[in-house]
């Protein structure tokens, strides 16, 4: 397995406000996540897990530090990257709590959505999405609108989307908390499995205790700081 | 994949309906329009019928549209003689109501000189005047029938004719009659008080008037040289044509025309706020899901388009609607409408305006949206 570090945090803080009204999310965070490495990020609500995978996802500021993703320098106390979109659409992919479908589009469109905002032509993405679909066995219902879907199907069509363009990071936000403990251990060996066939690596928020066992290394934020 | 179109199918029945309650909009719009087109086609309709040159009137008024004119019977025989003139014919014009199957009949009675200029331009079913007396031609809009008969002042006249489109700038119908017979019927509505004294035989000052006397002009002769003569009789006035048209747009239509365009342009801007709306409200429903869209790397210009295609698909659907249902219902109002490709063409334009300028609103909206939002966070 490539142990190429795929995420590396420096020195990272947010903070919110200043003077007395100051509030510190992160403090002089470090944290690297390697290739195939599956991650959890734990902690109280308000300690800063979603603040972290927003930094991760490039959607907002650090206040100072420095974020690497995929080998490349993206924030040095500010953004060195104009196309925040782009970087996200390359290497970065998330997987949501409650799914997140575009409910107008079916399965397969989807997923095929995220191959053409990437510049590939429909068809391209029509058969890449559909492979998606039946290497995660949902591809008999790749037609089905997403208000059609179960939760585990929804989730996978999600998982799929994530996927689509092949991304070094992956980005979870709970991803099994809308699913019972069967589904969820389905869910997360499914992504074990992924990344480490795509040499890619997972950071997922979760309080899903059921699914603890999964993960590769456990981060607890507490009051903006990070334990392992 | 347009994403836009799939939003639109995915919410075909509320599309739908939001596009008919704009349709329905876009219908009082395109009404308002043809009834201004109407009432102006209407008033010039009347001055252009009788496809004189010269209007030769009362001095010192605007002719028998915009004030009330009254000159010698027989002014035709001086107007006839004048060099340049080809034809000339006497004409009077009155507004009255009538009892026709237990309604009352609001009708513009134009008299004039059969043989003479001044007559129904197109009998489009039954015939002109042929009786010296007793016959009208009347205008299809005001439900008589040839064959009817109706009591005007204390006479029975006979439609025997019909014509379209003819009628005053109030929207009365026309009817014809012979110039001897409208005499008559003024003298007859005249004010109770000159009756009385026509009938102890006083001496009714001026006889038999008429309102205006047309004239067809030789080819090549200019009107404003023969209005300039008949100016010079001291007692009459003259307008071409065009200074009659004139008058009539700027001084008999122009409230109308100036209430309509204002409730026009009023009604415009329920459409562009109505449009804003829905737009906005659509925007606001889809606020998640654009979020999530810009998450997972669309581009500006993809989100830009979702809005305002959908916006412009809602104001072309709305005006097509609204078009075909003011085709279909045009001929039960009762002014006419009359629509013209141009109308069309301008409130597409309108719209096409409206749609871009009122996705404005959502697409501002949807550009805030923090893509952090999918994530809950």
């Amino acid at each position: 397995m490539d142990r190429r570090v795929i995420v590396d945090i420096k020195g990272v803080a947010k903070h919110y406000g200043d003077g007395e009204t100051r509030v510190d999310a992160l403090r002089n965070l470090d944290l690297q996540v390697h290739a195939g490495e599956v991650v959890a990020l734990l902690g109280p609500s308000g300690s800063g897990k979603t603040t972290l995978l927003n930094i991760i996802g490039c959607i907002i500021d650090p206040s100072e530090g420095q974020v690497s993703l995929d080998g490349e320098l993206v924030y040095d106390n500010r953004w060195l990257r104009g196309d925040l979109r782009r970087l996200r659409l390359d290497k970065i992919g998330f997987i949501f709590q409650a799914h997140n479908l575009i409910p107008f589009l079916n399965a397969v469109d989807n997923v095929a959505l995220v191959l053409q905002l990437a510049g590939k032509t429909t068809a391209q993405a029509q058969t890449r999405a559909m492979e998606l679909l039946d290497y995660l066995e949902v591809g008999p219902r790749a037609r089905a609108m997403p208000a059609l879907l179960s939760g585990g199907e929804a989730q996978r069509v999600a998982i799929a989307r994530a996927l689509a363009n092949s991304p070094r990071i992956i980005l979870a936000d709970e991803p099994t908390a809308a699913l019972d403990s069967k589904r969820a251990g389905i869910v997360m060996d499914l992504l074990r499995k992924l990344a480490a066939e795509q040499d890619a690596c997972i950071i997922a928020v979760t309080h899903d205790e059921k699914i603890m066992d999964r993960f590769d290394r456990l981060f607890h934020l507490r009051d903006g700081r990070l334990e392992e | 994949m347009n994403l836009a179109f799939r939003d639109v199918r995915h919410n075909l029945f509320r599309f739908i309906l939001t596009c008919l309650g704009l349709g329905l909009l876009m219908t009082v719009v395109l009404a308002m329009m043809g009834i201004y087109n109407g009432l102006v086609s209407d008033a010039l309709n009347i001055v252009k019928a009788p496809q004189a040159d010269i209007w030769v009137v009362e001095a010192d008024t605007q002719g028998p549209f915009a004030e009330a004119s009254k000159i010698p019977n027989d002014t035709r025989d001086a107007v006839a003689r004048l060099h340049g003139v080809a034809q000339a014919g006497s004409i009077t014009y009155q507004t009255i109501e009538a009892p026709f199957k237990a309604a009352a009949l609001r009708l513009y009675v134009i008299g004039y000189e059969r043989g003479q200029l001044g007559g129904p331009q197109t009998i489009v079913q039954g015939r002109g005047l042929q009786a010296s007396h007793f016959e009208m031609v009347a205008d299809a809009k005001s439900g008589l029938i040839p064959g009817d008969t109706i009591v005007l002042g204390r006479d029975r006249f006979t439609v025997v004719g019909l014509v379209r489109d003819t009628m005053n700038s109030g929207g009365d119908p026309a009817v014809f009659l012979t110039l001897a017979d409208a005499q008559v019927l003024q003298t007859q509505l005249d004010p109770s008080a000159a009756r009385v004294q026509a009938a102890r035989g006083a001496v009714v000052s001026g006889g038999a008037t008429v309102a205006a006397v047309i004239a067809k002009l030789d080819q090549n002769v200019d009107p404003q040289s023969v209005a300039n003569t008949v100016r010079q009789w001291k007692h009459l006035s003259a307008l071409t044509q065009a200074e009659q048209e004139d008058i009539l747009i700027k001084s008999v239509v122009d409230k109308a025309r100036k209430q309509i365009g204002l409730f026009l342009g009023i009604l415009l801007t329920v459409s562009a706020v109505v449009i804003a709306l829905i737009i906005y409200t659509m925007t606001m429903e889809k606020l998640k899901q654009i979020a999530t869209l810009k998450l997972i790397g669309a581009p500006d210009r993809t989100i830009i388009g979702l809005i305002v295609q959908q916006s412009l698909a809602l104001g072309a659907v709305g005006l097509m609607l609204g078009l075909a249902l003011i085709m279909a219902v045009k001929d039960f109002f009762p002014r006419r409408v009359l629509l013209e490709p141009v109308n069309a063409l301008v409130l597409t334009g309108i719209i096409l305006v409206v749609c871009v300028l009122a996705s404005g609103l959502g697409v501002r909206a949807a550009l805030k949206v923090d893509p952090a939002t999918a994530l809950g966070g």
